[in-house]
């Protein structure tokens, strides 16, 4: 066993931790000390019994063998990985913060009045009249947000059936569509990568509750008949919904609510630089027009009329709820104190310089960067590569590939973000990894990745054959 | 080398965007944004950026405000200690700060890490698969609904859980149900635990699916679980099981009892009770694996490598047949099936079962038992004190409980509860005369506060 991976160097079996059963279990017997009878209780629990020195160094050899935005660029499309600031830890980690969700408003005004100030800023930054923070993850904004237009057409009586969504949608939209009970139709895109508004005419009527829009969209396309778009659906008597995956393009430079969305949802944990923690918790917040505010998930929070203090109250037409209680609290705190810190001027130009970076790595690189001009992220294509094998062979050189055969209306997709994070310099390491792996051999493209600390890892047998505990795993 | 730059986090001088602008071939930053005029912002929120200093004394300032109690509340939210070693491990930026393990070549720890947050789900369940994490025991819950949906598909559409459940958990799956055409009916409890003859009763082809928790809401733990996984049974529904993961170390088998599926808590590990930010647990047994909402971690092995390999290392001749993890069966997933996925989940709480998996190991099976064991020692005597208070009566269940138990006052609960807040103490009320406390190792050294505190406003 190597416990030495600092120069990616492998041989024989390669590098691994054991897993903690491997390292000795240990079973107890439940029912010898319990205060409860036999019938209530199981027999015996069998887990692993790690002292706390050797905890330590298994999950410090596990973080050792994992890829992160402190360890090199991240450029995922759509994913938005930023540098996360360290100081949004500890504020998170107050512990004052961290009562009870079963607290009397009374005994918490001071979440109260935290939530309201980030209620407000998220209102004023996507141009929406009213937030709420519950939804704990992005796609639970967009069930919220959906639930929500739902139950503003039935209050109107007026019942539909639909969702459209453009092809090049994230699938979450389409897996919310359906999730909330809405028949999904499917918009082609146009010949210039953006919404064919002819097709729209044709896929939008009487049935159509909303369509749901990113925008940039997920090639890096600003939507420029925004507008046009924005009469259409509504013309047709359905809602606009902004899938804010792509917001931080936009800070400060262009706000859903000016541009006729009615809904949106916020992924704070990518705008707002919170971390993705190796994949969550995220935090969805969605703000609403107006007219939709009494639909909101209930509590939300707002001024007390003497101005005195905070409460919380329910909107008068509420969907109820879509979390326990108010959502990932901790994610919200980080993003409130990211948005502090940088102010005004600061999303501003978090913007300019992510498209900045997006539109310098697209000149820089060898592949095709069909489309464009493109906003924060752009879907370059490997031709005829794999673009599967072009990013295992990036692995070798030291950064982490882009999203990869996403989006299809682009084929052998390498979706890029590079966001604000990277400075000159790094963009170019990351263009002459994405250029020396494009321009390698396909028998070099098939071995890699081979400096990393597993080659490459047979996927189709994961799925064939499930082993998801390491209790499957027994007599291997 | 001056940093003009408006975020504190772009590494960018003005000679190097005065570069790349002009690699670009465009002026100035400006001339990148395709935004047409009508719809382009120039104008300001009025938001004043701060110095990291003067925003963590803002916000330590607001927390503040919040009032310093020593809680006693429950009801699906539990703090435990957590050891210092989870902040210290968990907080380690390779793991805060990666991804979805997309390229699991470069992300074998996390994706370990998870696997192994599995496996310990099997063991507390006895059920053979479990989820790398979904958003909370409510959203769990409403995912179990919608699963009893597709696996039941020819059966009823009916989804019946307890009268006594936690407000916001009832609200989240109604709105899961109301997307797949279900609903939700409630069946009686006699004495805080499930009335299994009415529940009898009720049953028939039209029930989807069976929820029952133990412990309930009310603390108490359910005496007649096998009884219930039967009827379930008998009628083809699914029997979805809500605990947690500590009350799951001691507690009979799920397994045992027939559930199909058990949701529920896993935060109570590793995570403060952080105002109702969670962990849901979604364990299954093999029949639903491919209906199975969310992320999954599995087993496979390196690839043998190609002829012809080149670089040394591991594509050299010796490679391959190593175990390694990866995200699996994810033609589930909502990146794939779009609208025919089995959820939309997509980011969930990784980092939390993380938190929930280092806790789990630090305490082992013994330290686990021991803490399931205390909570129903430190429930039975506390409410033997609160009782023999003159106007309080508890536990008002006559069950065994966890953690927590209703009490009974004469005077009105509301007011006794806001009572107590004033000499420093948090406790729920129920309704009209029903408070409930929840005591865990957090609070256990204040119970002679507590009870002082009763005496004071009873």
């Amino acid at each position: 066993m190597i416990h030495d991976q600092a120069n990616y160097e492998r041989e024989g079996e390669g590098v691994r931790e054991p897993l903690l059963s491997e390292k000795g279990q240990e079973t107890v017997d439940v029912r010898a000390d319990s205060p409860l009878p036999d019938d209530l209780t199981r027999e015996e629990l069998t887990l692993p019994n790690p002292s706390e020195p050797e905890t330590a160094r298994h999950y410090t050899r596990l973080s050792q063998m994992n890829w992160a935005i402190d360890s090199g660029p991240y450029p995922l499309g759509s994913c938005t990985m930023k540098y996360n600031p360290k100081f949004t830890e500890d504020v998170a980690a107050d512990p004052n913060a961290a009562i009870h969700p079963d607290r009397s408003a009374r005994s918490a005004q001071g979440n109260l009045e935290l939530q309201h100030r980030l209620q407000e800023a998220l209102a004023d930054i996507g141009g929406m009249d009213a937030v709420t923070l519950q939804p704990p993850a992005g796609a639970a904004g967009e069930l919220t947000g959906i639930l929500v237009a739902k139950a503003y057409h039935a209050h109107r009586g007026n019942d539909r059936s639909e969702v459209v969504i453009p092809a090049s949608a994230h699938g979450t939209n389409f897996a919310t569509a359906a999730t909330a009970g809405y028949d999904v139709v499917e918009l082609p895109s146009g010949e210039d990568g953006r919404v064919d508004l002819e097709a729209l005419e044709a896929a939008v009527g009487d049935d159509t509750a909303a369509l749901m829009l990113t925008n940039p969209n997920t090639v890096g396309l600003f939507e420029r008949d925004i507008t046009e778009i924005a009469d259409i659906v509504h013309d047709a008597g359905g809602l606009l919904y902004y899938d804010g995956a792509n917001l931080n393009a936009l800070l400060g430079r262009g706000r859903p609510g000016d541009m006729g969305f009615d809904v949106m949802h916020y992924n704070v944990h990518k705008t707002f630089a919170t971390p993705h923690g190796g994949g969550g918790p995220g935090a969805g917040p969605v703000g609403v027009v107006d007219e939709l505010a009494p639909f909101l998930p209930t509590p939300r929070v707002r001024e007390t009329e003497k101005g005195s203090g905070y409460e919380r109250f329910e909107p008068e037409h509420t969907i109820g709820k879509v979390h326990g209680f108010v959502g990932n609290w901790l994610v919200l705190i980080k993003a409130y104190a990211y948005v502090a810190r940088l102010g005004d001027e600061g999303l501003a130009d978090a913007a300019a310089k992510a498209v900045l970076n997006a539109n310098y790595l697209a000149e820089r690189i060898d592949l095709d960067v069909p489309f464009g001009p493109f906003h924060h992220e752009f879907a370059a294509t490997a031709g005829d590569r794999d673009a599967a094998d072009v990013a295992k062979r990036m692995l070798d050189f030291g950064v982490h590939p882009p999203t990869t055969k996403w989006p299809e209306m682009v084929p052998e997709a390498m979706l890029t973000e590079p966001t604000e994070i990277e400075g000159k310099s790094s963009l170019d390491d990351l263009a002459e990894a994405f250029n020396l792996a494009y321009a390698d051999t396909d028998e070099a493209l098939d071995a890699a990745p081979n400096r990393t600390a597993a080659a490459r890892i047979d996927q189709v047998g994961a799925a064939r054959n499930p082993r998801l505990s390491w209790q499957a795993l027994d007599g291997e | 080398m001056s940093r003009a730059n408006g975020t504190p986090y772009a590494p960018h001088t003005d000679d190097e965007t005065a570069a790349m602008l002009a690699a670009i071939g465009v002026d100035d930053e400006e001339a990148l944004f395709d935004i047409p005029e009508a719809v382009a912002f120039d104008g300001e929120f009025g938001i004043d950026a701060r110095t990291e200093r003067e925003i963590r004394d803002e916000c330590a300032r607001v927390f503040a405000r919040n009032d310093d109690l020593t809680e006693f509340l429950g009801r699906g939210h539990y703090g435990h200690y957590v050891p210092s070693v989870v902040d210290h491990l968990a907080d380690r930026a390779e793991f805060l700060t990666s991804y979805t393990q997309y390229q699991p070549e470069v992300s074998q720890g996390f994706l370990q890490a998870l696997f192994e947050y599995q496996s310990m789900l099997v063991e507390l369940t006895g059920l053979d698969v479990a989820n790398c994490s979904m958003y909370d025991a409510a959203t769990a819950l409403g995912e179990a609904a919608t699963l009893a949906d597709r696996v039941r598909s020819t059966a009823g559409d009916t989804v019946l859980v307890p009268e006594q459940l936690r407000e916001g958990k009832r609200a989240v799956l109604e709105n899961y149900c109301d997307g797949a055409d279900l609903t939700v009916e409630t069946y009686p409890m006699t004495d805080g635990t499930a009335d299994v003859d009415a529940l009898a009763d009720r049953a028939g082809d039209d029930v989807a699916m069976v929820y029952a928790e133990s412990p309930t809401v009310r603390g108490c733990i359910e005496e007649r679980l096998a009884a219930i996984g039967d009827l379930a049974d008998e009628t083809d529904a699914l029997f979805v099981l809500g605990s947690d993961v500590v009350a799951l170390s001691v507690l009979e088998s799920p397994a045992a009892v027939g559930a199909d599926v058990v949701v529920g808590e896993a935060g109570s590990l590793g995570l403060p009770t952080a105002y109702g930010m969670g962990l849901g647990i979604f364990a299954c047994s093999d029949e639903f694996l491919r209906q199975v909402p969310g992320r999954l971690v599995g087993a496979s092995e390196e690839r043998a490598p190609p002829e012809g390999a080149r670089d040394g290392g591991a594509g050299g001749a010796d490679a391959g047949g190593t175990r390694a993890y990866t995200l699996t069966l994810q033609t589930r997933e909502q990146h794939i099936r779009k609208e025919r996925a089995t959820s939309n989940i997509c980011t969930n709480q990784a980092w939390v079962a993380l938190r929930a998996a280092i806790h789990a190991a630090t305490l082992g099976p013994d330290g686990l038992v021991d803490l399931a064991n205390d909570c129903v020692r430190e429930a039975e005597a506390l409410a033997a004190r609160i009782d023999e208070l003159s106007g309080a009566a508890a536990p008002v269940h006559d069950r065994h409980h966890f953690r927590e138990f209703a009490v009974r006052v004469d005077q009105p609960a509301e007011a006794i509860a806001t009572d107590l807040e004033g000499e420093g103490f948090a406790v729920h009320a129920i309704d009209d005369h029903l408070l409930q406390v929840c005591v865990t190792d957090l609070n256990a050294g204040r119970t002679d506060g507590l009870v002082a505190a009763f005496e004071e406003v009873l």
